[in-house]
């Protein structure tokens, strides 16, 4: 175990621990231009880069520098890298795949330098999360409606693609590993085999946080699971705490979390969107609207870990952070050992003897 | 419903190339879409796993098994359940876990081709997050006795926990089901063997499962379905009274086991249990009687259609039999009062049966869906007589929200509820099966009800309950709660659900005749706060009661286990009196006489060579190997035996001994020693006829006195470890190992000699016993020979008692050390037993309870006691000792 995972197991074990918001939100309130994407190294990519968010850790160091660090004065504890698509499957899309692992690298290391600062500073444990999104394909959806067998992607090839961007992560002194805004599980169980897999061939083994997507209202995955299939499918990676974060606000995500938090044997973490967004695509949710629903969760015991997604801010931490200090952190309950699997629906056995 | 036949999971078959022709055809002829409906069907018919193989010599089995499960994965109502990716290539394996995205169980693993692979496999099972079934199977071929499963089943286990890290609940264990009946005498004993092997399992491999292949045991019986499936309900009623708990098995055909002609069920049974020598000729010759034109309900005559009206809506019930059940119905409606109580009467009172035989283990969950199909066609037909009824100027007296909670499909139970109800004139929002707390709170919310009903069938639906009940808690509702549903009970709601809604009643209804009282109650103006205080009170009284009188679940206190010991009617027994009392020394025993003693299927495992002997000399793979090696084993225990390189040294002894309690009192020379014994502390169930004892090897000794213990030590002496030596001096490694190896063979077959002149001669009670080495081998006599360390009596501190008793140092040379190991290690020793009840046993966990008393009969600290036994402990000292230190 590294000393930053016994730093944030303490941590845990005082208070709820206070992640980030959102950095694509961020970015956008930069208002950047095809030029600040392209930067000095890029002016002669063929593709737009504008939109590559990822790119920015390359082109742009200091401004996501700034960020992390706005988020960690507000409060939080947990910075999440800018790598939410660095896959080389995500970069395809900008015909940058080769640099996957060099811009989780500089991602990773963007974010240790303002936790280092912060740390530095302030005299507090300051966190990096190194973030592997879902990748923009699903290895169980099909991609064509008439041909439910056909598949845009494959384990092994996601498990590639995760391989190298862990690594990257790794090497630019992540403390954490963070699978998110799983919509397929099927490709966090991709990520996860790769995530062990660059422990191994790293030698450093780092907590690993996973969080899903609870696409709608239905209270299923994209891919169909239920809360506790989803937990079901990859508790195997004994990780260092489960939640969902994104596509709802706080209030529809509360049963799900809730839920999560019932059959889960490891700290829960929760970061949803500031609400839902409104016919602009924006997000309206007030700091103090979505710290509101927080602090209820930490009050009953729900969480262990929270912060925000879409449409959060500096502001919507800092009065998370406010709202749930005097909170006790969620107790992992101890379930009774027994056979538990998944389709999309859990499946418990409970044996006789 | 008890657990335990609640929690048998039924593991769908037909998607296997291997055992279903049809499939094999549609899947080599790419007709997936098809090949989807045979997997949908197994669902809808209660499968709640889905095996699917795809090993086909003709077939790309890789593709095919990920082209099958992609299709899979885009279907909502088959993919729900987990999959068991089947196959025997570890590729085709790891095809079939790159497309689930839920957790799977890998089917399977096994020692088969060594540690090395096997771990392996099973590290990246446990990166693909999937449970695994392994096969008893190791390097010596497949397990054929109860003792060969729980030891391959064992050292596997031990294997997975300590290099994989491999959590046991996802271990599931198959000890192979092999055909029984088959005319070849040693084939007699494979279903006991399975039974026994499965109990050893489970009472020894804490969490581990077991599952198995059932068709397998009927082969004998290829093209007699009728027989077969009887075969079937046979086995899995044995096998799931001995721990078994999932199996592959056309469950949907299956007869119920009560509806197995007698004098059929007999029969099999005579055969699965191995009761009688000429069980397979008299199974042979009934056989025929029954046989079919296929299907179970051929074993079963059209008779029933001549029984009364109730009885025939009983009988379809119970069968799932949908043909005739419009036509029953109407004729009961016609004799009934009103149409509500055919529902009421008859209907339920076949659920009833259903749900009692399901309790039993007599039915299987896919029989009670189809039983469900019949009374949900039944219960159409009467529906719109009642709704006639309904007098419709009357408004609702109120409305009542039902469900199912989420997980459970059953809703026969509530279905009927609601149909009560609603004759009652209330109005009820049914939402169905598996509904979220999330949706029941809103929905309750929006349609302001005023009460809302639970409904569940399966045991994790009682967790569920307790949470809806926390959540409307939490949402500051005060609506009555009613639970409902076979697996639910006043106990459970009593300590469980009503402690988490304060804020409002709750009640338990035990039947639907009940439902609609208790409503009328809840939903009185004058009468509410009454009804639900007394209720309240009741529940509180008894959640107290079972506070201040819980007894563990899971081990019985020892005197309860003393309480249910071996039942031996000791009275006009006469136990037989050995040749003489004291030891009896055996200096120089002739090696001639063990040589034929040799099991030498050890041997050549402990060469790496797999196969049964004596085939493995032909083998076409191994047999180049076996063959000089028996050559080269052959010259050697000639000159072991012509160079005197072995002094077989044993010493026995027999000493007259009564039980008292848990111990063996002996009468020595010295006076008196005493055995001390552990018992079984597992839970039997209730008391009843056939109700497993908790066994201690005192039991086998007779209370009244005039009994006998005897004892032996074995060993093939020092001197060959002497030889071994010099080989290894002289750097011939092969010759040093194939010493020892003999020199381990001689002293196992010295044990098993010894044993046999014991039966036939120093004690004599079986003078005329005639086996072969095979039988003996196979332990096919009277008494056994334990040793001290091993199942039955783990304390290996005991094996210093024997030592003394026999005086084995200074009689054979053989030396104990600190942790009571022998030396020369080709030593044996144990204790003899010569009742014919007394049979081999693994004690399985103990208490503290146990252990204390233990410790005190022992003059032992008890924390000595743990650190001996500490393997076989039922629970966690340290942790016991600070819970002690803190009260």
């Amino acid at each position: 175990m590294t000393e930053a995972a016994r730093e944030l197991s303490r941590l845990a074990e005082q208070r709820v621990v206070i992640l980030d918001g959102a950095m694509g939100t961020m970015i956008q309130g930069l208002s950047l231009t095809e030029e600040h994407f392209r930067g000095d190294r890029f002016t002669d990519a063929n593709h737009d880069l504008k939109g590559d968010n990822d790119i920015l850790n390359l082109s742009q160091p200091e401004m996501i520098e700034d960020i992390h660090r706005q988020y960690f004065e507000a409060g939080a504890d947990i910075a999440q890298t800018n790598t939410f698509n660095a896959t080389s499957i995500s970069q395809a899309d900008y015909g940058l795949s080769h640099l996957a692992k060099e811009i989780n690298v500089e991602g990773a290391r963007i974010a240790r330098r303002a936790a280092d600062k912060v740390r530095e500073e302030e005299g507090r444990p300051t966190f990096v999360a190194g973030a592997l999104g879902p990748t923009n394909r699903t290895a169980s959806i099909s991609p064509d409606v008439s041909d439910p067998g056909a598949r845009n992607t494959n384990f092994d090839e996601l498990r590639e693609a995760y391989l190298e961007a862990t690594l990257g992560l790794i090497e630019g002194g992540a403390d954490i590993i963070l699978v998110e805004t799983i919509f397929d599980t099927l490709n966090a169980k991709a990520a996860l085999f790769a995530v062990e897999q660059a422990f191994d061939e790293s030698g450093t083994r780092l907590p690993i946080m996973i969080s899903g997507t609870i696409t709608d209202r239905s209270g299923r995955t994209l891919s169909g699971q239920t809360p506790e299939a989803f937990w079901n499918s990859v508790r195997h990676a004994n990780p260092f705490s489960v939640g969902f974060n994104c596509a709802l606000g706080a209030k529809d995500l509360r049963p799900h979390v809730a839920e999560l938090s019932r059959v889960a044997d490891v700290r829960v973490s929760a970061y949803p969107n500031a609400g839902l967004p409104n016919e602009f695509g924006g997000y309206d949710e007030k700091p103090e609207q979505t710290a509101a629903h927080l602090g209820g969760w930490a009050e009953d015991g729900l969480v262990n870990v929270v912060g925000g997604c879409c449409g959060t801010t500096p502001a919507h931490i800092a009065a998370i952070a406010r709202q749930v200090k005097a909170a006790a952190p969620r107790v992992v309950p101890q379930l009774s050992i027994r056979m538990r699997l998944s389709g999309l629906e859990p499946f418990d056995l409970r044996s006789a003897f | 419903m008890t657990e335990r036949q609640g929690t048998f999971v039924n593991i769908g078959e037909r998607t296997n190339v291997t055992g279903s022709a049809r499939f094999r055809k549609l899947i080599a002829e790419s007709e997936y879409e098809t090949a989807l409906e045979v997997a949908r069907q197994q669902v809808e018919n209660g499968a709640q796993i889905l095996d699917v193989n795809m090993d086909e010599g003709l077939l790309d089995s890789e593709a095919a098994m990920t082209t099958y499960l992609n299709l899979i994965a885009s279907e909502p109502d088959i993919s729900r359940v987990p999959i068991m990716v089947d196959s025997s290539k570890w590729s085709v394996i790891e095809a079939g876990l790159k497309c689930l995205q839920g957790k799977g169980i890998v089917n399977s693993i096994s020692l088969k081709e060594g540690e090395e692979q096997f771990l392996q496999q099973a590290r990246l099972v446990r990166h693909y997050g999937a449970a695994v079934v392994v096969m008893a199977f190791d390097e010596q071929g497949q397990a054929d006795t109860a003792a060969r499963k729980f030891e391959i089943c064992k050292r596997a286990y031990d294997l997975l926990l300590e290099k994989v890290d491999f959590p046991p609940e996802d271990i599931i264990f198959d000890p192979n089901i092999f055909a029984v009946a088959t005319g070849i005498e040693e084939h007699n004993n494979y279903a006991v063997d399975f039974f026994e092997g499965t109990r050893m399992i489970k009472e020894n491999l804490p969490h581990a499962l077991v599952s198995g292949g059932v068709s397998n045991v009927s082969f004998s019986f290829r093209g007699n379905n009728a027989v077969r499936e009887a075969m079937h309900a046979c086995f899995l009623y044995h096998a799931i009274n001995n721990g078994m708990d999932m199996g592959i098995v056309n469950a949907g055909a299956l007869p119920v086991y009560q509806d197995i002609p007698e004098d059929l069920r007999e029969r099999i049974e005579d055969v699965l249990l191995n009761r009688r020598e000429d069980a397979t000729d008299r199974m042979l010759e009934i056989a025929e009687q029954y046989r079919g034109a296929g299907g179970a309900a051929k074993v079963i005559d059209d008779k029933w259609r001549e029984e009364p009206v109730e009885k025939r809506l009983e009988h379809a019930l119970v069968h799932g039999i949908g043909d005739f059940v419009e036509a029953d119905v109407e004729e009961a409606r016609l004799k009934a009062d009103r149409p509500i109580h055919v529902i009421e009467g008859p209907l339920m009172d076949g659920m009833n049966v259903v749900g009692d035989l399901f309790g039993a283990g007599k039915m299987f969950l896919p029989q009670v869906v189809k039983s469900a199909r019949v009374m949900k066609k039944a219960v159409a037909v009467l529906l719109p007589h009642i709704e006639a009824e309904k007098d419709e100027h009357q408004s609702a007296k109120g409305k009542i929200l039902m469900a199912t909670v989420k997980g459970d499909v059953h809703d026969i139970g509530k279905n009927i509820v609601g149909v009560v109800l609603q004759c009652n004139n209330y109005e009820v929002i049914d939402l169905g099966v598996m509904v979220p707390c999330a949706k029941i709170l809103e929905v309750a919310a929006e349609e302001k009800v005023d009460a809302i009903g639970l409904s569940g069938l399966i045991t994790p639906s009682l967790d569920e309950m307790v949470y809806v009940a926390s959540e409307m808690q939490r949402e500051g509702l005060d609506l009555p709660l009613l639970i409902g549903g076979a697996t639910t009970s006043k106990m459970h709601t009593a300590v469980k659900i009503d402690p988490a809604y304060a804020k409002g009643p709750v009640v338990h209804v035990i039947d639907a005749s009940r439902a609609v009282g208790v409503v009328q109650e809840l939903l009185s103006r004058d009468r509410k706060a009454a009804y639900a205080e007394g209720i309240r009170a009741d529940y509180q009284k008894m959640a107290e009661k079972r506070r201040t009188g819980r007894v563990d679940r899971d081990r019985i206190s020892i005197a309860d286990a003393r309480a249910n010991k071996a039942k031996i009617d000791w009275s006009g027994y006469q136990p037989p009196k050995p040749a003489f009392e004291g030891i009896k020394t055996f200096e120089d025993y002739p090696l001639q006489d063990l040589v034929d003693r040799i099991d030498w299927q050890p041997f050549f495992a402990t060469w790496e060579l797999r196969g049964r002997f004596p085939d493995i000399l032909d083998d076409p793979k191994v047999g180049e190997a076996a063959r000089p090696l028996w050559n080269d084993a052959q010259e050697m225990l000639k000159q072991i035996v012509e160079g005197g390189w072995a002094k077989p040294r044993a010493v026995i002894g027999f000493w007259p001994a009564k039980a008292e309690g848990d111990d063996i009192r002996l009468k020595t020379e010295a006076g008196e020693t005493v055995v001390h014994t552990l018992r079984q502390q597992m839970p039997r169930g209730a008391e009843s006829e056939n109700r497993k004892p908790n066994l201690a090897l005192s039991d086998y000794i007779s209370p009244e006195g005039g009994d006998w213990l005897g004892g032996f030590t074995v060993t093939t002496g020092l001197e060959i470890e002497r030889k071994a030596k010099e080989f290894e001096d002289d750097g011939d490694m092969y010759n040093s190992i194939l010493v020892k190896a003999l020199a381990d063979r001689l002293a196992e077959a010295f044990a098993e000699h010894m044993h046999e002149r014991v039966r036939r001669e120093f004690w004599g009670y079986a003078a005329d016993e005639t086996l072969t080495n095979e039988q003996l081998i196979a332990e096919d006599y009277q008494g056994i020979r334990p040793a001290p360390g091993y199942p039955a009596c783990p304390d290996h501190t005991e094996k210093g008692t024997l030592f003394e008793l026999l005086d084995a140092e200074k009689q054979t040379g053989v030396e104990l050390t600190e942790s009571f190991a022998m030396w020369p290690a080709s030593s044996v020793s144990g204790w003899y037993f010569s009742h014919p009840d007394a049979r081999y046993f693994g004690l399985g966990r103990i208490e503290r309870d146990q252990v204390e008393d233990y410790a005190r009969r022992k003059g032992m600290s008890v924390e000595e006691v743990e650190r001996w036994m500490a393997p076989s402990l039922a629970y966690d000292p340290d942790e016991e000792r600070n819970k002690r230190e803190a009260a």
